[in-house]
């Protein structure tokens, strides 16, 4: 079984593409690492590899949840299965 | 399988100063810019002879000018140089690279090119490479335990399959190094905003926490007094970007793997300085990859180990620098830049010891002799680390 996407932690707010061309509505395959589990979960966006999607719906101002830890803010609405990255996501940092 | 690392060993040259190296080069190093053609015309003079051009070395003073010379004298120094060949535009700067040099035991000559002009320069110091070369050429490899050969890590044009698994893999290969008991260094001081908690953690004792902390502040504060944006873009690179990387924080929790789960911070060194016990060493660094891995040589190291997510082609003069990726599109296209692929972690087709395996039998391969990617394809990139402008 192909795996779509992988998740540091049953915690986390995001998930990884691991694979090339992830189109809007696909539905996707994740692995859980820490857990070792599977989930599936369908995208909302095209994702290209590398790039995350929301596994958790996501308010303006929560602070994003990767390896268990605090890597920024939303500074938009973002739904489970979106794509998430420096449009609306950034650094507490700096 | 499972390498026995206790057990395991490397074939190498054992310098005059008893460190192992697992190169046999014999370098022409410029102490100036103004020197890189001389520098040049010898090693074109001489086969095995290997110029080092780089574009500092005038005009700098204090603490900026004292790791000008600890650069280039720890690049002489490394147990992969077997002899060094100074060229500089006066004698005065020039001999103190020699002697500095020279404490190491290993064959070095210096000439200056002030009241000789760059013909008769090169015509003398192709001399002194020839004999040296010819010298280097005699020396005979011995064989020594795993134990005795420095390995230093730092990743560069990270992504998320960095921190997924490629940074991992070499965390576990370092967990075994470290019980092994070899020396051991990682940096890249802001390339852990966000994650510099985890890393103060594992600092053995307070001193070393304190030690390092107090560098991770003094780099903060270089950000926050110089940033004109939260640099986005410069860090995470663009690269990184593309790559899927979001923010710093997340960028530094995925650099961090490379320390491993079991490995304690021994010791902390400035820019360039020589470990004085085995364990893992914080170098308080540049995050930039060929400034770093300069330092790296320069202080003493043999192997590098260097993760990369889109595809950093990144090699050192006299370092052998190991690239793996868990990228399948990195390793679909730009094979030839990877020495060790990890891509079945994330198909969960290869397991996390398996990769830390692989990644040490082809560290033992390449201390024996085999060339990486990047000096197969002649990467030497030779960067100076400045800490500020040149009087």
């Amino acid at each position: 079984m192909t795996v779509h996407f992988c998740v540091h932690d049953e915690g986390d707010s995001v998930g990884v593409v691991v694979v090339e061309g992830i189109k809007s509505g696909q539905a996707l395959n994740g692995w859980i690492m820490d857990q070792d589990k599977m989930i599936t979960f369908n995208a909302k966006s095209d994702i290209p590899i590398g790039h995350k999607l929301a596994i958790r719906a996501i308010s303006a101002g929560d602070t994003i949840i990767k390896y268990g830890i605090d890597i920024g803010k939303a500074v938009k609405e973002i739904s489970a299965g979106e794509h998430l990255h420096v449009h609306n996501v950034k650094t507490k940092r700096w | 399988m499972g390498i026995n690392l206790k057990n395991a060993s490397f074939e190498g040259w054992r310098r005059e100063n008893g460190r192992m190296g697992v190169r046999n080069h014999v370098i022409i190093l410029p102490v100036d810019d103004l020197s890189n053609a001389a520098c040049e015309a010898v090693a074109n003079n001489i086969k095995g002879a290997l110029a080092i051009p780089h574009a500092y070395g005038r005009l700098q003073f204090g603490a900026d000018l004292d790791l000008h010379f600890r650069t280039l004298i720890g690049t002489g120094t490394n147990p992969n140089v077997a002899g060094v060949v100074v060229i500089g535009i006066e004698p005065g700067w020039t001999g103190r690279i020699v002697e500095g040099i020279a404490k190491s035991g290993k064959p070095v000559e210096g000439f200056a090119i002030e009241q000789n002009g760059d013909i008769n320069t090169i015509a003398n110091a192709s001399r002194a490479a020839y004999r040296m070369v010819k010298y280097a050429s005699r020396l005979k490899k011995t064989r020594a335990s795993m134990q005795e050969l420095w390995v230093s890590t730092k990743c560069g044009e990270s992504d998320t399959t960095s921190g997924l698994a490629s940074c991992p893999t070499v965390g576990n290969s370092f967990d075994k190094l470290w019980e092994n008991g070899n020396t051991l260094v990682f940096g890249e001081t802001t390339e852990l905003t966000g994650g510099e908690h985890l890393v103060a953690e594992r600092c053995r004792t307070p001193e070393i926490r304190a030690q390092f902390q107090a560098m991770f502040d003094r780099y903060q504060r270089v950000v926050e007094t110089n940033k004109t944006n939260d640099l986005s873009e410069s860090q995470p690179t663009k690269g990184n970007i593309e790559g899927g990387l979001t923010t710093i924080e997340e960028k530094a929790l995925g650099n961090i793997q490379k320390i491993g789960k079991k490995c304690l911070v021994d010791g902390v060194l400035d820019k360039a300085e020589e470990p004085t016990h085995s364990g893992l060493w914080f170098m308080d660094s540049s995050s930039a990859a060929a400034e770093m891995v300069t330092l790296c040589a320069a202080s003493g190291f043999a192997v590098h180990t260097f993760p990369t997510g889109q595809g950093n082609v990144i090699g050192n003069p006299i370092l052998p620098v190991i690239k793996l990726t868990a990228n399948p599109r990195t390793q679909r296209t730009m094979s030839e830049h990877i020495d060790v692929d990890v891509t079945g972690l994330l198909q969960r087709q290869m397991n996390m010891d398996d990769a830390g395996e692989a990644l040490l039998d082809c560290i033992i391969r390449t201390a024996d002799g085999e060339l990486t990617a990047a000096e197969l394809l002649g990467h030497r990139e030779f960067s100076l680390t400045r800490l500020y402008e040149s009087a």
